[in-house]
């Protein structure tokens, strides 16, 4: 009766090995698709680079940043937003996780994820490992992209390493986010609500653009309060700070506990007893 | 475990090892066990208080209306819903008390076709071969036997998009037994498919009844399947109306046919209540 004579009958592998076959199986099957839909990489980039093209060479002079930390001097405003470009690659690649699983809920494909014969946490973590993972390439192509342009990024650095570990940390936490949202998502006609109320909201209101003291200076009040508990701002300020090798204060610590915190809400909406089928209105829920 | 409940080979009458299934005694050890298993949404009750034990070997039916509670067995059964009492047991493992070991078990067929369309054959049964841990080599070697089987080999590496409905199916049936699962989990799988279609499926299953002993529970609504199969459930409303051979739940049903004696028990009030 043991677990071990059942699962030698079965040929399978257990424990962390099979945990860890789970993990690649997951990330594999998302880089598969990912590699098969190539417009995807090309908007990912697109859409970055046209706001480092236009808003960067459109308010260089007008709109650049005096000197602040992490910057020791005054820096181009390509300089300035690249970080918060990077983010916003890490943000519409997590919100697109979301739509993701939406889709394999409405095709039946998260059925066969949550059935597999790991716990649900982990599989749901690997979901996230690997929506992490696409964000952390392609906010590394939209880098070099942006460097072969002319921004001028210390890369070579510690601060380059420095600023990978906050990139994954970042991809991670809107990761987690996407993936709470898909639990609240009922269809994928619903994502252009998603675009409204959570990615326009958190990239606007956020330093990716603009600095703080800026929001505060011209008297929106309200937007600075809202940018500065915005998790989206610390993400992309830990980025920026760490990249300059500089101490990025409370932001690791904000993305951190924002992620697991997003990470256990998406765990409990998926949560058997509220009913996977459930999440979706032709999941074959309750009637 | 598994092992030693195969090799107590097939009944020699269905509803002898069925019988000594259900009283949990003799050589067929029930392989999946439902004790008091309840559902409910909100006030409605889907699943009440149900008592199942199957024994390998056997195609079960799983007979019942639209709403009948068949689907959400099913989500129960695989862990999709967590059941409000009770528990299920799937070759001695608790699915509330070690789903993981207890899934290891199962192979499903969803009624809504759970393929990857993007991906080739193969790579959608890679997927799940690797997440049920099963060496890259035995998964190989399992898709090519099990694929030739079915005559979808030469499909293998095509995308799962260029496919029809029946190879569809085929595909998915390859799928919930390539970790050799001891219970299959069917539900409404032939919907949508041809005659013929639905005929190679069923020849398919019960092959590996007959030779893998796997334990094979078949939802459906539809009669003449049911007729074939070696023990009927009849469910309706949550409770289970008749269990037998498909001459017992005959009589017990009191209809001359089988579908007489369904329909006769399960239309009018109380139908399109649970999924």
């Amino acid at each position: 009766m043991s677990t071990r004579g059942d699962l030698a009958a079965v040929g399978a592998r257990h424990g962390l090995a099979h945990a860890l076959q789970g993990l690649r199986a997951i990330v594999v099957r998302e880089l598969l698709k990912f590699v098969q839909q190539t417009g995807r990489l090309v908007s990912a980039l697109v859409r970055p680079l046209l706001w480092l093209a236009v808003f960067g060479a459109g308010f260089r002079s007008a709109a650049g940043p005096a000197a602040e930390a992490p910057y020791l001097q005054p820096v181009p405003y390509d300089v300035y937003i690249a970080p918060g470009l990077v983010g916003m690659v890490l943000l519409f690649n997590g919100m697109q996780s979301s739509l993701a699983m939406v889709y394999d809920r409405e095709m039946g494909l998260m059925r066969l994820l949550l059935t597999a014969p790991l716990p649900r946490a982990w599989l749901l973590f690997c979901k996230l490992c690997a929506t992490a993972l696409l964000s952390v390439l392609q906010a590394l192509a939209f880098v070099i992209v942006a460097v072969l342009l002319g921004t001028d990024l210390p890369l070579l650095s510690l601060g380059g390493l420095n600023a990978l570990l906050a990139l994954a940390c970042g991809a991670m936490m809107l990761g987690a986010l996407g993936l709470l949202l898909s639990v609240y998502i009922k269809q994928l006609e619903n994502f252009a609500g998603t675009m409204n109320f959570v990615i326009f909201p958190m990239y606007f209101m956020s330093t990716a653009l603009y600095p703080l003291w800026k929001l505060q200076e011209s008297g929106a009040e309200w937007v600075y309060q809202l940018a500065r508990f915005n998790p989206f701002t610390h993400a992309v300020e830990w980025i920026r700070f760490a990249l300059y090798g500089k101490d990025p204060g409370l932001a690791p610590w904000v993305v951190l506990g924002c992620l697991a915190v997003f990470f256990m809400l998406a765990c409990w909406g998926y949560d058997p007893q509220r009913g996977f089928g459930g999440l979706t209105k032709r999941g074959g829920g309750p009637p | 475990m598994i092992e030693s409940a195969r090799s107590a080979g097939p009944p020699a009458r269905p509803g002898d090892a069925l019988r000594a299934a259900a009283a949990g005694s003799g050589a067929a050890a029930p392989v999946l066990r439902v004790s008091g298993l309840t559902k409910r949404y909100g006030e409605r009750v889907a699943l009440a208080s149900l008592d199942l034990a199957l024994a390998s070997g056997q195609f079960t039916a799983l007979l019942g209306p639209n709403g009948a509670g068949k689907s959400t067995l099913f989500q129960v059964l695989t862990g999709l819903f967590a059941a409000d009492a009770g528990d299920v047991e799937v070759a001695g493992h608790s699915l509330r008390h070690g789903a993981a070991a207890a899934l290891r078990h199962i192979g499903v067929v969803f009624q809504q076709i759970a393929l990857d369309l993007d991906l080739s054959i193969r790579r959608n049964l890679l997927f799940h071969a690797d997440l049920h841990g099963l060496p890259r080599r035995l998964a190989l070697e399992r898709i090519a036997a099990d694929c030739a089987r079915l005559g979808v080999e030469p499909d293998l590496e095509r995308p799962v998009r260029e496919l029809s409905g029946g190879n569809r199916r085929k595909v998915e049936l390859v799928r919930a037994g390539l970790h050799r699962p001891a219970v299959l989990l069917m539900d409404e799988a032939t919907v949508g498919l041809d005659p013929k279609s639905r005929r190679d499926l069923l020849a398919a299953l019960r092959e590996d009844v007959r030779e893998r002993g796997v334990c094979v529970l078949w939802a459906t609504h539809w009669v003449e399947e049911a007729e074939a199969a070696d023990r009927v459930l009849v469910l309706h409303q949550g409770r289970l109306l008749a269990d037998g051979t498909p001459f017992e739940v005959t009589v017990a049903l009191g209809g001359a046919t089988l579908e007489q004696g369904f329909i006769a028990r399960t239309s009018g009030p109380g139908e399109g209540g649970a999924r």
